[in-house]
């Protein structure tokens, strides 16, 4: 077991930079999640890792161990490809088995630590079938078998669960999960799914054009976002922005909504500019009767999801959505008053940083 | 009121493709009724007038066709001069095949994994070209080629491979007065002939397997080599067996080959073409044909008693 250590970590294809000088430190026997939008290089940091991508600069550690320019079989980490990548001739024995047997170990060794795996995975009935006699989720859980029997140092996943169906993508999300319990191993999980970074992991990098815009637990990234982007891109529905005029120096911030009242924000930081963006959670509004609250809206559309709802309104200071008891009916069209709630307001100034939070 | 939402019908074509809309079965027989009958009646049909054939005898007084059914005729082919066509096609088809696959093997590799746009046009070209021009073309060129005054014979004088080329040609088994009279310059031409038919398909294979699964295999702690023999190889070996059909049965079948390049040493095609004509004995000329058929049905068996299309 070990953790993973990156270094001032630069990769270029060509004249594009794809990560610029990245730094980050993921602890022995955690899971962290690398979370950003597509294209943004979260799957090339993890390529980086397992050795599939050369490093063009900085280092990597595993361990104590520097194996930034090291060969993939001799980092001690165990990918599991999105594709699965399992062998169409091979068993599913032999799939699980296939590192054993490049090894040389003996064929019954090979078959005990097959069905070790296969009964941690639930794989004994299958172990003669091959790749197309499976289940996506059966698939899956050869792929992981495949990277477990190697024991590993560290695991790293690349969307694993991207190509399943809704129902089955939440219960493997379970079973990995239990897994990380029961093994302790380090594990790096490339996604693009905020709900299963958040579900599964201790620890969230979120990426975006290659550079870390904030590692926290999921709760810090949720509750306390440093930018406007991790803000936005944590919690589902996303945050609500609201545009408002600030009067520069007070302490609480006293801000001005576009079209609405007034809100007092608790604030670490001064806006250099007036003209600032206030966030809050669709769970942090309350519907009041029109004209009270501090911004009049008018219901769009009404989604019900029987232990809550979501309404979306459009207010002069922009569209938002609003978390709100499902046993009261707001038809489409009706005006209504939005109460922010003050202690969970976000203040990000015209760069995006958050004044809410010190960094 | 704007435009209805049911057209109206159209003439006749609405009407035809309503009819098949309505009877689905109707369409699937008009369609399929003409390959059917081209390949129930044209093609199996004359192969088993072909098997039948074979079965007769000919009546060594008079030369004509005896209709009895008799074993007589396979049993000629076990006769010493028969035997030996066989074996000698059966040989060479092993030898051009398995040549082939090795010189097609990295040019299908390169194509599939590197060639890119503009060089995979190029491959295309390159490997279909020799197909568009003629068959008979090809060879005679090639007779000329190894002919004893020809360009192979005149390189190897001047690089100084002379002395090795006479010394091959002085082999009993597979020598001769020159390349071109020789069992190797038949071997040369059908290895150049069949070429693109090994190719093709086994950079089609070889095309199908995805880049993750060679990095799984690094990844899983594969040397390049383990990669190649456990990764590569398997998957693309269906592409390989799809070539050596058909490099195999093609040579198993060629007669013209052999008649303009090599010792006139005879193959089972030119057995067939000469029973059937100059000699009139029909039924050994089907006896032979069955050769090859049944070569290949246990060809395939055998290949898929390997596993060889475990990949597909």
């Amino acid at each position: 077991m070990a953790g993973v250590n990156l270094e001032n970590i630069v990769k270029r294809f060509g004249a594009v930079e794809v990560i610029r000088g990245l730094n980050l430190n993921i602890p022995d026997g955690s899971f962290t999640a690398l979370l950003g939008a597509s294209g943004c290089g979260k799957s090339t940091l993890l390529r980086m890792i397992a050795g599939l991508e050369e490093t063009t600069d900085g280092t990597i550690r595993i361990g104590e161990t520097d194996v930034t320019h090291e060969l993939p079989a001799k980092r001690g980490v165990a990918m599991v490809f999105q594709s699965y990548a399992l062998y169409p001739h091979l068993t599913v024995e032999q799939n699980i088995c296939f590192s054993l047997s490049l090894a040389g170990v003996s064929k019954a060794e090979q078959k005990t630590h097959a069905a070790r795996v296969s009964k941690l995975l639930q794989l004994d009935q299958l172990l003669d079938r091959r790749p197309a006699q499976l289940s996506g989720g059966q698939r899956q859980r050869v792929a992981i078998g495949r990277a477990l029997v190697r024991d590993p140092k560290v695991f790293l996943f690349d969307e694993p669960l991207s190509n399943l169906d809704a129902l089955l993508r939440v219960q493997m999300r379970l079973e990995l999960a239990k897994l990380h319990q029961e093994l302790g191993t380090t594990m790096v999980y490339v996604t693009h799914d905020q709900v299963e970074a958040m579900t599964l992991a201790d620890q969230i990098v979120v990426l975006e054009k290659g550079v870390i815009q904030q590692v926290g637990s999921p709760l810090t990234l949720y509750n306390a976002p440093i930018n406007r982007y991790v803000a936005g891109f944590i919690g589902s529905p996303a945050m609500n922005f609201l545009a408002g005029d600030a009067s520069l120096g007070g302490t609480p911030l006293s801000i001005q909504l576009q079209g609405g009242g007034t809100v007092q924000a608790k604030v670490n930081a001064q806006p250099t500019q007036p003209n600032v963006e206030v966030g809050i959670r669709p769970e942090h509004v309350r519907i009041v009767a029109p004209g009270a609250g501090h911004l009049p809206g008018t219901v769009s559309v009404i989604e019900q999801l029987g232990n809550t709802s979501y309404v979306y309104l459009d207010t002069p200071a922009g569209p938002m959505i609003v978390e709100a008891d499902p046993t009261q009916s707001h038809p489409a069209g009706s005006q209504v008053g939005l109460d922010l709630d003050m202690a969970h307001l976000h203040v990000f100034d015209q760069s995006g940083r958050s004044l809410s939070v010190t960094v | 009121m704007t435009s209805p939402a049911i057209l109206p019908e159209r003439g006749m074509g609405d009407r035809i493709s309503a009819a098949f809309w309505r009877r689905p079965r109707l369409l699937l027989i008009l369609l399929l009724t003409p390959p059917v009958l081209w390949l129930g009646i044209v093609y199996l049909g004359s192969l088993a007038a072909l098997l039948l054939q074979s079965f007769y005898s000919i009546d060594e007084f008079s030369g004509v066709v005896k209709q009895e059914f008799t074993l007589k005729t396979y049993a000629e082919l076990f006769r010493a001069q028969n035997l030996d066509i066989i074996l000698r096609t059966l040989l060479m088809a092993i030898l051009v095949t398995l040549t082939s696959a090795v010189i097609a093997f990295p040019i299908a590799y390169f194509a599939a994994r590197f060639a890119k746009g503009r060089w995979k046009a190029v491959f295309y070209l390159g490997v279909m070209l020799p197909l568009w021009s003629s068959y008979l073309v090809k060879v005679y060129a090639w007779k000329l080629i190894l002919a004893r005054e020809g360009i192979l014979t005149w390189i190897a004088d001047h690089v100084g491979g002379g002395p090795l080329l006479a010394r091959a040609l002085d082999e009993q088994w597979f020598g001769g007065s020159s390349l071109s009279t020789s069992p190797l310059g038949t071997f040369i031409v059908f290895v150049y002939i069949w070429m693109p038919y090994m190719i093709l398909p086994m950079q089609a294979a070889l095309e199908r397997v995805p880049v993750s699964m060679l990095e799984a295999s690094s990844d899983l702690g594969a040397s390049r080599a383990q990669t190649f023999r456990t990764v590569v190889f398997p998957l693309a070996l269906p592409g390989i067996i799809a070539g050596s059909i058909f490099t195999f049965s093609l040579t198993l079948g060629d007669y013209i080959i052999p008649q303009i390049i090599g010792n006139s040493a005879r193959f089972i095609g030119l057995a067939v073409y000469q029973f059937q004509g100059t000699a009139g004995n029909v039924p050994l000329a089907a006896a032979f044909a069955m050769v090859p058929i049944l070569i290949m049905l246990v060809y395939l068996w055998i290949a898929k008693r390997m596993g060889a299309f475990d990949a597909l």
